[in-house]
């Protein structure tokens, strides 16, 4: 019987090593350990044995029963491992192919540069002022120091509704209505961004409606060097640290006195085709605000100063990106849209 | 305003500064120089040349061949095409080797077997337009007057060589709209002295009252007229170094009276006119309102109706000149006028303002007037025009100027504190400096303390308060000097407002879903005006459009943004998802500012996903949007307080829209482009929605508060309803939601079924409901018991039966 017992073993763990995977090997434990397997076959034969070989060979057959069991169990941890492999190679993807698109839609130049200018002010302590499209005359002209026959007006054809109501021409009808807010007390500290229109034909340069941002700064003693170093953070921010900006006098009937205010060109001066070989590019309008426009306002021109300053967003994106043509902006050709959609 | 530096340099010494440096100068100093044009550095080797001889061309009728002294041993062969050229003439040549503009180089040629050594230029072959040309050279060869020498530099003696400064100048500049005022401006930045013209015709006995008398019947119009009568002139073509000037001014010349009256204007930046005496009616001259209705003919031959609000010089009757703007065909010099009655007049800018736009008549006199002329040189311009006339046209002066009216010419006093002009500059300068620029700029000024008092010339209207001379101080002194400093005082946080901030978090939504942000115009068409309006009202309309296009204020963003799904469409973008937040404008009546609301809409169409290789495609549909929307209304806190109800407003599908409402209040639309209006426009199925941004921004909650995650587990329980076919999923899922109470936690559709399966006019609607209480884990009898409040619910109130 023990010979029995020890053949049904080495049988036993030969047939475990060559088991070939999961099943077999589970047959091979169903075929010996199993309830009609030969090792129960052979408890069964026990009972013919004396009392004093019966717990002798019972423990022999336990010993082979935990043999087996446990050459088993390692070749299933074998077998496992093996099946684990064989299914991860079958699952293998090819990475390189293209993964599903998440969309990602593009915010339009002019937004961007728009809220790039408002987060910039807005750290240095402004907020933003908004206002309507549709101006009275008033607000659009006359508080700005531009009465009624003002050969200035010349200078900005507008869209007329009424003879008292008009597409603004400019965002500075909100630093007006800002102003009047204020009562007469400062600081102010704004940046008005917002559409504005003028009667213009639609062509490579040119626009009848475009996007404007306006900074203002009324306060008891706000100086001409305290414009030109804000603008000249502006430049920087905007454009890079290594540039400069240039002040040239000019007239606003807003401002006085006025300026044109040049960022030095990314050319470093020696000039290119984009600032026509001068090394500098206009980039806004500015000025110290007209007392009249203090005045109107409700501000006492003898205490209170302030600055202005303005700008185009198109020219501004234009510079930046290198866009040749401002109808790009409205045409909304999702080959132009799309490529704003990467963060810088 | 063109300013030729030669002629420039009569009155300002320019030496040691070339043209590009005394541009630079100028644009610094305030008034920005366009350009510098040199029109002789394109051209060389051109010279002077005499016809000795001409015959005709031997083998060609139209060609001349001409014996050419150009100023060397040997005269040279030359053969023109020009009809006018003749032997005896002093001719411009391009000698062989000679470039003209454009690169174009004279060779050595053959034309039909005769040599060609050189050519005979016309004034536009030097470069000069057709336009500026006098009347007589707009075609052929330039003919030199005879004081010219063959061999000498042809360029120069056109003035060719000289560089032309185009000045662009601000409106508040009109001081600059003459040489001598351009004078004083480089003499200030210079810093070196101006030399003025001073003239004094030498008179006859004669005097010019004799011939004419004035009177102003409109003093305000015109408060000054002074005329002068210079008698026998000569007419004939102006001097060659005036009409070179003239031309390089950009002013074409006509006549000897007729360029000296311009060379003045340009001079003295105040406007003239000549009439010929004799073609006057009568002695005097009357200035008044024109009639309405009056007609009159301009010397550009046009007849022009007047009215009541233009002035007009008249001969006693007759208008015989549009005040500033133009003078009359009758009166005009004229080949044969032999007497001539200068006119040197201030009149109002408003005034001839008006009548220049009446007529569409810009000339240089009325940009002048219109911008206010100096009054002091009103005199001054009458007697050197009379000067010139005696000069250069043989005439003889008459005695004395005739004036009418009287104009100020009181200078204004302005002062300033060093301490107020230091403050707003943020510079330290002390008073010297400030001086010496009032000094540069030939201003009087006098000093008290710390004020100085500065006396403005008249020439320098511009100068009216003290922030005036803070910038004549700024600029002359540099910006460049002023340092960089930022605003002191306390700072205050910078911030946008909740609105501002919510605007932002919206479009940043739209973005992260795959919309990219389109900004269309605001003026539409009549017809797109009113289309897709969430409120139909009469649009705000242009008072003077430039375009139909172009008209109206819109009152929905939809329209321009279909227009831009079509554009895409149109260049092989089927897939297009745009959105656009702004103003649209509702007319709130005449003279009333309309109301401006901010709206946010969106057109999408084509694809929504797409992924090819694994077989993944959806395209957009009605939920596409709706779940958009409800995804933008979970993103500012309005997720329950935003619901849906069909509806077919104009435009849109009628069985694939919702109206949006917002606590029961209508914010919107979404649904299906109308599939006729799709065709109509051309673009595939597209869904759109308009919202009210500001309403729902305003609503959007703004407090944000923590809710315990759930300690217990939840029980789910799915039902499948039968229910007709008209029954909506929101009126099953509100019955649901009443009867479940406060243990529903959620309700989900997870299927909807129509079909062979189902009885007619019937579906199915099967809904996956989710029972929590946050206090205990509740047990299936508790459940249950709720579960069949709502199946009871549902039956009696929507009919609807469990599936089987
Ligand atoms: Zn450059």
């Amino acid at each position: 019987m023990e010979q029995q017992l020890n053949e049904l073993q080495s049988q036993a763990l030969e047939k475990i090593a060559a088991a070939a995977d999961l099943k077999e090997l589970n047959d091979i434990r169903v075929a010996y350990l199993g309830k009609k397997g030969p090792v129960t076959e052979v408890l069964k034969g026990m009972g013919k044995l004396s009392a004093e070989e019966r717990p002798k060979m019972g423990a022999l057959v336990n010993v082979v029963r935990e043999t087996i069991a446990n050459a088993i169990e390692e070749k299933q941890t074998v077998l496992e491992a093996a099946a684990i492999e064989q299914q991860l190679a079958l699952e293998t993807v090819d990475v390189t192919l293209p993964g599903s698109p998440v969309k990602i839609g593009a915010q339009h130049p002019l937004t961007r540069i728009t809220e790039e200018i408002e987060d910039l002010f807005i750290g240095m302590g402004y907020t933003v002022a908004e206002g309507p499209e549709v101006e009275q005359d008033y607000y659009n002209f006359e508080a700005l120091n531009l009465p009624k026959g003002h050969p200035a007006r010349d200078m900005q054809d507008t869209f007329y509704i009424t003879p008292e109501l008009l597409m603004r021409t400019h965002t500075s009808p909100v630093q007006v209505r800002t102003m009047q807010k204020h009562g007469g007390r400062g600081p102010v500290k704004i940046i008005c961004p917002g559409k504005v229109y003028r009667r213009d034909s639609d062509d490579a340069t040119h626009s009848h409606q475009f996007t404007q941002i306006e900074g203002l700064v009324v306060g008891e003693n706000i100086r001409m060097s305290d414009l030109k170093g804000t603008l000249d953070v502006f430049a920087k921010k905007m454009f890079g640290a290594d540039r400069e900006i240039r002040l040239r006098p000019s007239f606003f009937p807003f401002t006085e006195p006025s300026v044109e205010v040049d960022v030095s060109c990314m050319c470093g001066g020696k000039g290119c085709s984009i600032c026509k070989g001068t090394g500098w590019i206009e980039v806004l309008g500015a000025g110290m605000v007209h007392p009249n426009v203090l005045e109107m306002a409700g501000f006492d021109s003898t205490k209170y100063t302030g600055f202005a300053f303005g700008m185009g967003q198109e020219r501004i994106a234009m510079l930046k990106y290198g866009i040749d043509d401002i109808r790009h902006f409205y045409t909304n050709d999702l080959r132009f849209l799309k490529q704003f959609s990467v963060h810088e | 305003m063109f300013v030729s530096y030669k002629w420039l340099a009569q009155y300002v010494d320019l030496s040691g500064v070339t043209p590009q440096e005394l541009a630079e100068k100028i644009t610094r100093a305030g008034i920005e120089v366009e350009g510098v044009e040199t029109p002789a550095s394109e051209m060389k080797n051109i010279v002077v040349g005499y016809v000795k001889e001409r015959e005709q061309h031997p083998n060609a009728d139209k060609l001349n061949k001409c014996l050419v002294d150009i100023g060397e041993d040997e005269p040279v062969q030359i053969i023109c095409g020009a009809k006018n050229v003749d032997a005896g003439q002093y001719v411009a040549v391009a000698k062989t080797g000679a470039v003209l503009p454009g690169n174009f180089k004279i060779k050595r040629a053959k034309l039909r077997g005769e040599e060609s050594n050189g050519m005979i230029c016309s004034l536009q072959e030097l470069g000069i337009e057709s336009r500026l040309a006098p009347k007589e050279y707009a075609e052929g060869i330039f003919n030199f007057p005879n004081d010219v020498t063959p061999g000498e530099d042809a360029l120069e003696a056109l003035n060719r060589d000289d560089a032309i400064l185009e000045l662009s100048l601000t409106p508040n500049r009109s001081d600059a709209l003459s040489m001598i005022g351009v004078a004083y401006e480089v003499a200030a930045i210079l810093d070196r002295d101006v030399k003025l013209p001073e003239p004094n015709p030498a008179e006859a006995d004669e005097k010019s009252a004799d011939s004419i008398s004035i009177r102003i019947d409109a003093p305000a119009d015109n408060p000054l007229y002074i005329a002068r009568v210079v008698k026998n002139v000569k007419i004939g073509p102006s001097p060659l170094w005036m009409q070179t000037y003239l031309m390089n001014a950009g002013v074409r010349p006509h006549n000897n009276v007729v360029d000296i009256t311009n060379y003045v204007l340009m001079e003295y930046g105040q406007p003239l006119h000549a009439f010929d005496l004799d073609r006057l009616g009568s002695k005097e001259i009357v200035v008044r309102r024109a009639a309405d209705g009056e007609k009159f003919v301009t010397l550009d031959d046009t007849e022009r109706t007047l009215s009541s609000d233009q002035l007009v010089i008249t001969d006693g009757k007759k208008p015989v000149a549009l005040a500033g703007v133009m003078g009359g065909a009758n009166s005009e010099v004229h080949e044969g006028t032999v007497n001539v009655l200068i006119e040197s007049a201030y009149f109002d800018g408003q005034i001839v303002r008006t009548a220049s736009k009446a007529h569409v008549l810009r000339s240089e006199a009325s940009a002048r007037f219109e911008k206010g002329v100096d009054p002091s040189r009103v005199q001054a311009a009458c007697d050197r025009a009379a000067e010139l006339m005696a000069d250069l046209a043989g005439g003889t002066v008459l005695s004395g100027s005739v004036i009418a009216g009287d104009l100020s010419m009181e200078q204004k006093q302005v002062s300033i504190t060093l301490e107020k002009l230091n403050t707003v500059l943020g510079t330290d300068l002390q008073m010297d400096s400030v001086e010496d620029i009032f000094r540069r700029l030939q201003f009087e000024t006098e000093t008290v303390g710390s004020e100085i008092t500065v006396t403005v010339p008249t020439r320098r209207g511009d100068i009216a308060i003290p922030e005036d001379l803070t910038e004549e101080v700024a600029r002359l002194y540099g910006y460049d000097h002023i340092p960089l400093t930022l605003p002191e005082g306390a700072v205050q946080p910078g911030s946008l407002s909740p609105y501002q901030l919510g605007r932002r978090i919206v479009r940043r939504y739209l973005e992260g879903t795959g919309f990219n942000q389109a900004i269309t115009y605001s003026l539409t068409s009549s017809k797109r005006a009113s289309e897709f309006a969430l409120e139909q009202r009469e649009p705000v309309a242009l008072s003077m459009p430039m375009s139909e296009e172009r008209a109206f204020l819109r009152q929905s963003l939809l329209p321009h943004l279909i227009e831009a799904a079509a554009y895409n469409n149109a260049r092989q973008m089927a897939s297009v998802a745009l959105y656009e937040t702004s103003s649209i404008y509702l007319n709130e009546g005449e003279n009333v500012q309309p109301k401006e609301e901010e709206r946010l809409a969106g057109v999408v169409t084509g694809m929504w996903h797409e992924h090819l290789w694994q077989g993944e495609k959806k395209a957009v549909d009605f939920f596409t949007v709706k779940g958009i929307v409800e995804g933008l209304a979970a993103r500012i806190g309005l997720q329950d307080r935003l619901t849906f109800q069909k509806a077919a407003p104009a435009g849109f599908h009628p069985g694939r829209t919702a109206e949006v409402l917002l606590d029961s209040e209508p914010v919107g639309f979404i649904g299906q482009l109308h599939p006729s209006l799709a065709k109509e426009v051309d673009v595939k199925e597209a869904y759109l929605f308009e919202l009210k941004l500001d309403v729902m921004l305003h609503a959007a909650r703004e407090d944000l508060s923590y809710a315990a995650i759930p300690r217990y587990p939840s029980i789910g329980r799915d039902i499948a309803l039968v229910v007709d076919s008209t029954v909506e999923a929101a009126a099953l899922e509100a019955v649901i939601k009443h009867a479940g109470g406060s243990l529903l936690t959620s309700v989900r559709v997870f299927d909807v079924y129509e079909g062979q399966r189902m009885e007619e006019g019937k579906k199915s609607v099967a809904f996956a409901l989710t029972y929590a209480d946050p206090e205990k884990t509740l047990t299936d009898e508790e459940v249950t018991a709720v579960h069949e409040k709502v199946l009871i619910a549902l039956k009696e109130q929507a009919d609807a039966e469990l599936r089987g």
